[in-house]
């Protein structure tokens, strides 16, 4: 018999809080997490604003132990405390038989800022105004005198599943994909196929990322993806709605328990839902643009619903990637149709990426923890900030109020810029 | 695991500073070729190391379709070397992709079906064009001449090109490589450093294996040549200095080893379920049996004296594979060349293999390569697919020397003849605490 995976523990650090239910009650409220940018001076950037964490400390997670992780990045202090959180919660603190070469990390953990100021200053006083080139030589030895070895480490996208792995003594499998935006999605699902084969009991998985500096903001300003909406930040992300204009870029870290059920079940865990489908595509179509019939999405949503063994019919809630920008509102919404035929404006969709906006690499995390507790709470969040309808998006967005509904299962999507596609399904855990 | 398939590896591409193509590539590794000579491609005579593993010339026309050209100026250079990597294995998996019906190298249709071919690629943190780069933060200055955010805001910004975001996303590799050959399965991107490519084969090999897939791209590549990528290093404390002999500079495992040197390549391997290899009369170079991986839970960013982390990733590939570490006829090793990590990976491979290491012929192929990053671990496999291929246990250039605590039987003379039926291939990130090994063995019916 094939191996079930349950989340027995979840927590997350967001620009709307840092643990479960005041941030679950804020996005059941439809309250938006975004405001100007306040970590670096974006004033006379095109999007002035951002979801961005606050009032963040490690130490409220960690203790004394915050002081070992002191040179780390501001992704891997979120994932940090994201794992701290979930992982007492799964019961995990007090039990010390774990087999640790049982215990593994697979993350969606994406790249930390540069070290933006000493990088200018380098770049300015190496650069030869005269001969419109950079002198490497003086360049070098400015960045060797204003360089730390530590804080260029810290900036890998694997230091995050490493720092995890030293604090909570995970010395089984562990991997850091970076997929785009749909990275901490496909962590999960590699994650539980990593369990179901019988390579890991326990995997700390999900996402961290931080795309709000400067470099990160002027990467998503060039390709006109961000909304610009300065003036009226906390409605600028609009998913579906036809006045959207782009994304809002959030940040944060999800980080899920994922565990073999009789695992669980051994040890009396309280097992919040079970992970019984994934499925990943490529579009394979262009760099710049999503297949326009959605190919790889439908692929994607139609593997893990078989991977499941559920049809769209026991699908009652869709956790859409909805970004807000024209094209993936336009082309998810197709997928969904083409998926879900006659069914489709009958599902509950919501892109909680209107209240949160977009954490790249981490939002499937946090989407995922959301299908999560609309199971346990039988509430739906809304789509905020959804005022016009768009012809090209004419489906149940659950527009900017929550619902009850009863959910017992669920379907998340992500959707990684360049076609790396990946949905999974969450289902109401019974024996 | 009874239920699994049985996967075989029916291409190699190789892009490195020795040769591009596996053939090339063997040729320059038995003839004792180094690729380290002092970096040309732009003025390192402020680093400390001023040497490395460059490319020769690399061309992305020579790799993609005629309209797919354009995308090259969106391409940084790791992701030209996995293009490049790609295009080469399918060539010798004899593929017949949409790559190359495309350029009119192969007959329509293809002989594998879109929808079952995928991809696992290793990058690195892909460093932005400094060039580029410092040249438009040059023009954001403030009356004082300092870098001003707010002038790089306004208009400093607009000197960059509009998709200039999308040269270095790690992901894009794997993006660009299954959109020229039309690979619509599942497509991951590892980024673990410098055990990327042996963790990417190794969920390659469980794709296909479960029968995700039938054909996999797996590998990796990065480019370490530039002046970013250099000075991470540098401060890192890893690179060997410059000296008259840049060829001498990277020394796995030997006694005098002074630090690793920056090369920048990569390969992708043709990973390939065993009914379909069949199927197609493909060409099998061996068979994936195992593979392990761990993290180190002692410190996230230094080497484990112990190497404990290293030895799990072994002893849990040797498990999968079933095998004893008695039938491992060769040991393709990472050895970097740091006096630190290199220490971890002896002690790792004591561990495991015990009294019988300086019976089992070994390989690390650094001293002539250098470190590649999220590339390296593909052309270590490399080297250990051929070497089994051909029975050949290949030169280990500059490991004369060795460490007194060093059990490994390297080679570092001529090549000689011994018999490899069972292979094993360990990596680890430099930082980040990832280990990962993989057992390969001669394909037999």
């Amino acid at each position: 018999m094939r191996r079930r995976i349950v989340i027995t523990g979840m927590s997350w650090v967001t620009p709307l809080g840092h643990d479960i239910e005041s941030v679950w009650q804020k996005l059941l409220a439809g309250e938006s997490g975004v405001t100007p940018t306040a970590v670096f001076d974006a004033s006379t950037f095109p999007t002035s604003f951002s979801a961005q964490v606050k009032d963040f400390s490690l130490e409220t997670f960690l203790g004394e132990d915050a002081q070992r992780h002191a040179g780390a990045s501001r992704n891997t202090r979120f994932a940090l405390a994201a794992c701290q959180a979930a992982w007492s919660g799964a019961g995990l603190h007090a039990l010390d038989q774990l087999q640790s070469d049982r215990v593994g990390v697979y993350l969606g953990g994406g790249e930390a800022a540069i070290d933006f100021d000493n990088f200018a200053a380098a770049a300015v006083g190496g650069w030869n105004y005269d001969e419109n080139k950079l002198n490497t030589v003086a360049w070098a030895e400015i960045a060797q005198a204003r360089f730390d070895a530590i804080c260029e480490l810290e900036q890998d996208p694997n230091l995050a599943a490493g720092h995890i792995a030293v604090q909570f003594k995970a010395a089984g499998p562990s991997f850091n994909t970076l997929t785009a935006c749909a990275a901490s999605t496909q962590a999960m699902g590699e994650a539980t196929r990593l369990i179901r084969r019988g390579d890991a009991d326990v995997m700390i998985s999900g996402g961290t990322h931080s795309m709000v500096h400067p470099l990160g903001v002027t990467g998503f300003n060039l390709l006109t993806a961000l909304s610009t909406r300065n003036d009226s930040c906390e409605t600028a992300s609009r998913p579906f709605d036809r006045t959207r204009d782009g994304f809002v870029l959030g940040e944060g870290a999800a980080i899920l328990i994922l565990e073999e059920l009789e695992h669980a079940q051994k040890r009396g865990a309280n097992i919040l839902a079970e992970v019984s489908g994934y499925g990943s595509t490529a579009d394979a179509f262009r760099i710049t643009d999503i297949h326009e019939e959605g190919r790889g999405a439908v692929a994607a949503m139609g593997l893990a619903m078989d991977d499941a063994g559920v049809t769209i019919d026991d699908i009652d809630y869709i956790s859409a990637h909805g970004t807000g920008t024209e094209e993936n509102d336009k082309i998810e919404t197709l997928a969904i149709r083409k998926v879900f035929g006659e069914r489709a404006k009958d599902v509950p969709i919501s892109s909680i990426k209107s209240m949160l906006g977009h954490l790249i690499a981490a939002a499937g995390g946090v989407e995922l923890i959301t299908c999560v507790l609309a199971i346990r709470d039988g509430m739906v969040p809304p789509t905020t900030n959804y005022v016009t309808p768009d012809p090209n998006c004419e489906l149940d967005y659950v527009p900017n109020q929550s619902r009850q509904a009863a959910v017992t299962t669920a379907l998340s999507n992500s959707f990684g810029f360049g076609g790396q596609n990946d949905a999974l399904i969450v289902r109401a855990f019974s024996d | 695991m009874p239920d699994e398939r049985r996967v075989v590896i029916t291409g190699l591409g190789l892009v490195t500073s020795v040769g591009i193509g596996v053939e090339e590539f063997w040729d320059a590794v038995i003839n004792r070729t180094s690729g380290i000579k002092r970096i040309e491609s732009f003025d390192a005579s402020g680093l400390q190391s001023g040497i490395g593993g460059e490319l020769p010339d690399l061309k992305v026309p020579d790799f993609v379709p005629k309209y797919y050209r354009k995308s090259a100026k969106v391409m940084a250079r790791d992701i030209q070397i996995a293009v490049a990597s790609a295009y080469r294995a399918v060539k010798d998996a004899g593929l017949r992709t949409k790559c190359l019906i495309d350029r009119g190298e192969a007959e329509a249709p293809a002989n594998i079906n879109s929808t079952r071919f995928g991809a696992n690629i290793g990058a690195g943190s892909i460093c932005a064009d400094l060039h580029e780069l410092a040249g438009a933060l040059a023009t954001a200055t403030d009356e004082n001449n300092e870098f001003s955010l707010k002038v790089w805001g306004k208009e400093g910004m607009r000197n960059l090109t509009p998709l200039w975001l999308l040269k270095f996303l790690p992901n894009m590799l794997a993006c660009h490589v299954t959109i020229v050959h039309d690979a619509q399965a599942p497509s991951n991107t590892l980024t673990c450093g410098e055990a990327s490519s042996h963790l990417a084969v190794g969920e390659g090999f469980r794709t296909v294996a479960r029968g995700d897939v039938d054909v996999c791209f797996c590998g990796g590549a990065e480019s370490k040549i530039n002046p970013m990528g250099m000075m991470r290093q540098q401060l890192l404390e890893r690179l060997a200095p410059t000296d008259d002999h840049p060829e001498r500079a990277c020394r796995p495992f030997a006694a005098d080893r002074r630090g690793t040197v920056c090369a920048e390549g990569g390969g992708l391997i043709i990973l390939e379920s065993l009914d379909h290899a069949l199927a197609r009369g493909a060409r099998m170079y061996a068979e994936v049996v195992g593979f392990g991986a761990s993290a180190n839970t002692h410190d996230w960013a230094s080497p484990d004296p112990s190497g404990g982390g290293i030895a799990a990733a072994l002893k849990s590939a040797l498990g999968d594979a079933g095998s004893a570490a008695g039938a491992i006829d060769l040991i393709g090793t990472f050895g970097s060349g740091t006096v630190g990590h290199d220490a971890s990976e002896m002690a790792a491979l004591d561990t495991v293999f015990g009294n019988r290491l300086p019976d089992i012929p070994a390989l690390a192929i650094k001293g002539a390569l250098g470190t590649s990053g999220a590339g390296s671990g593909a052309i270590d496999l490399a080297a250990t697919i051929k070497a089994m291929q051909h029975n050949t246990v290949p030169p280990s250039l500059n490991t004369e020397n060795l460490d007194p605590s060093c059990q490994l039987k390297l080679n570092s003379g001529d090549p000689y003849d011994a018999p490899i039926k069972q292979a094993i291939s360990v990596a680890y990130a430099m930082g980040g605490g990832q280990n990962a090994a993989l057992v390969l063995q001669r394909y037999e019916e």
